[in-house]
């Protein structure tokens, strides 16, 4: 299952694994990302923490944590080629895969449709 | 504030060719039309077209206009030739920078253009300072275009003749498009190029006959902004203003040689005593390992983490594929290939100075002539 916070992070969950990144629409906001400072293995976020970093040409951005859990693996690309965010923000340009705190968190997330019809609206 | 930004000439156009619009300098200007980095390389190999017609476009004439003008710019006026232009800056009492700017000399006049944001202080300032006399008249209804990039010149060229034969820091009146302008070759890029003082009214023709030519895309102020940095070119507001002198600025090559003897110009005991003596703070580049980007605000720390300057401009160089930046620190430190730390958001950098510009300049320099 896909989710989406209204921070345009997304949240792809199988089973207690989330893998988190940022939204389509936030990396054409952004313009070309530059750099992403990712969170170590072994890292417990919570819901809202500042998870990673990710800078523009432009400006710095937080990336925050959608959902809590302790961070397992951080996309190692990003840091050669950080514009695979901009390419496939959806796909291979993830940030990093957390085990789930509290799986009742995604309750607070929206589904893909409601995301793309809500960012119509900004 | 919450005033509404004012129109460009050029604002459907720029929305027609599909612009983000932010404001700027009270005005609604282009950041990009596609991805910044795009635009900055293309500027870097073929030929850019900016619209900077939120510049302040001043004439300014009187009897011994270039004297007057002298009491508040460091350069040298008087000999400067007709349609030359020279880069000053206009100073305070105390020798603060209250705006950097390009003076030219159009026969018995100078045209003066200053940045957008400080143009309406600049003409008070002016005319506050100046003998009674001395007349400043603000050409508002004059647009300003740049074209900027290594093919600016054949593009240009093919349009207008005689253009190719301007050196760098030089311009005349031409014609483009059947309409009166005022070009130069001169720019903010480092690149080879010109600016195009055209009325208002024939800016969306002009911007459209110029991108007619395949070799020129229209860039926004994002790629502006990297493209200077780039070239080692302060940014008013960000690496100086009225705290910092041009000597702190390493502007010093703008104060004239007999200027310096006569010391007749705003400010003159102040610099004159930091050109002698060195100023406390030195305008330098850094670059960083890594790919992250230390920007304006950052601190600049010594070996026991006090805080000896700060970062004035920093980005990532889209031609260099790394971060960089400009920052002031303390003189004995400001030598290139010295190390010092910056602080960003509680995280240290190592930062290496540099000697500016990071890209070297292309500017179309003709030989001197002797005696010319």
């Amino acid at each position: 299952m896909l989710y989406f916070s209204k921070d345009h992070e997304w949240v792809r969950v199988e089973g207690v694994v989330a893998t988190v990144g940022i939204s389509d629409h936030a990396q054409a906001a952004l313009g070309d990302i530059v750099f992403a400072e990712v969170p170590e293995a072994g890292k417990v976020l919570a819901k809202g923490d500042e998870a990673a970093v990710v800078e523009s040409v432009k400006a710095a951005s937080d990336v925050y944590a959608p959902v809590g859990g302790t961070v397992t693996e951080a996309n190692p690309a990003l840091g050669d080629d950080p514009a695979i965010v901009n390419r496939d923000p959806e796909g291979e340009g993830w940030f990093f895969k957390l085990t789930l705190s509290d799986p009742s968190e995604l309750d607070g997330l929206m589904d893909e449709a409601a995301y793309r019809d809500w960012c119509k609206t900004l | 504030m919450d005033e509404q930004p004012i129109l460009l000439p050029l604002d459907r156009w720029h929305r027609a060719k599909g612009a983000r619009m932010v404001p700027f300098a009270g005005y609604a200007m282009p950041v990009q039309y596609d991805r910044i980095i795009a635009e900055h390389l293309w500027t870097r190999s073929h030929a850019g077209l900016f619209d900077v017609s939120h510049m302040g476009q001043l004439m300014v004439h009187g009897v011994e206009v270039d004297k007057a003008l002298e009491t508040l710019l460091p350069g040298e006026l008087q000999t400067l030739k007709d349609g030359r232009l020279r880069y000053s800056m206009l100073l305070d009492e105390g020798g603060g920078i209250i705006d950097d700017l390009m003076a030219t000399r159009r026969g018995g006049d100078f045209y003066v253009v200053v940045n957008g944001a400080t143009k309406a202080g600049d003409i008070a300032e002016f005319e506050r300072r100046l003998p009674t006399g001395i007349i400043v008249d603000h050409m508002k209804e004059q647009a300003l275009l740049a074209v900027q990039g290594p093919e600016a010149v054949a593009v240009l060229g093919s349009l207008v003749p005689g253009v190719a034969d301007l050196g760098f820091m030089q311009g005349g009146a031409f014609r483009i498009g059947n309409h009166a302008a005022w070009i130069s070759r001169s720019g903010y890029t480092g690149e080879d190029g010109f600016e195009i003082s055209i009325t208002a009214s024939a800016a969306e023709a002009i911007a459209d006959l110029l991108c007619a030519d395949e070799r020129v895309r229209p860039i926004g102020l994002g790629a502006r902004d990297s493209l200077r940095l780039e070239a080692g070119l302060p940014l008013y507001g960000h690496d100086i203003d009225r705290e910092t002198t041009p000597v702190m600025a390493d502007l010093g090559f703008a104060i004239g040689k007999r200027r310096r003897g006569e010391r007749g110009f705003a400010g003159a005991e102040r610099i004159l005593a930091e050109l002698e003596q060195g100023a406390p703070l030195k305008r330098v580049g850094f670059t960083l390992d890594g790919r992250q980007p230390v920007r304006e605000g950052a601190l600049v720390l010594d070996g026991e983490g006090n805080q000896v300057g700060r970062v004035t401009s920093g980005g990532f160089s889209p031609s260099l594929g790394m971060p960089i930046g400009m920052a002031y620190v303390a003189t004995a430190l400001a030598e290139p290939g010295a190390t010092m730390m910056l602080e960003q958001r509680g995280k240290l950098f190592p930062a290496t100075i540099t000697a500016l510009p990071f890209v070297p300049h292309r500017y179309h320099r003709k030989p001197q002539v002797q005696g010319a």
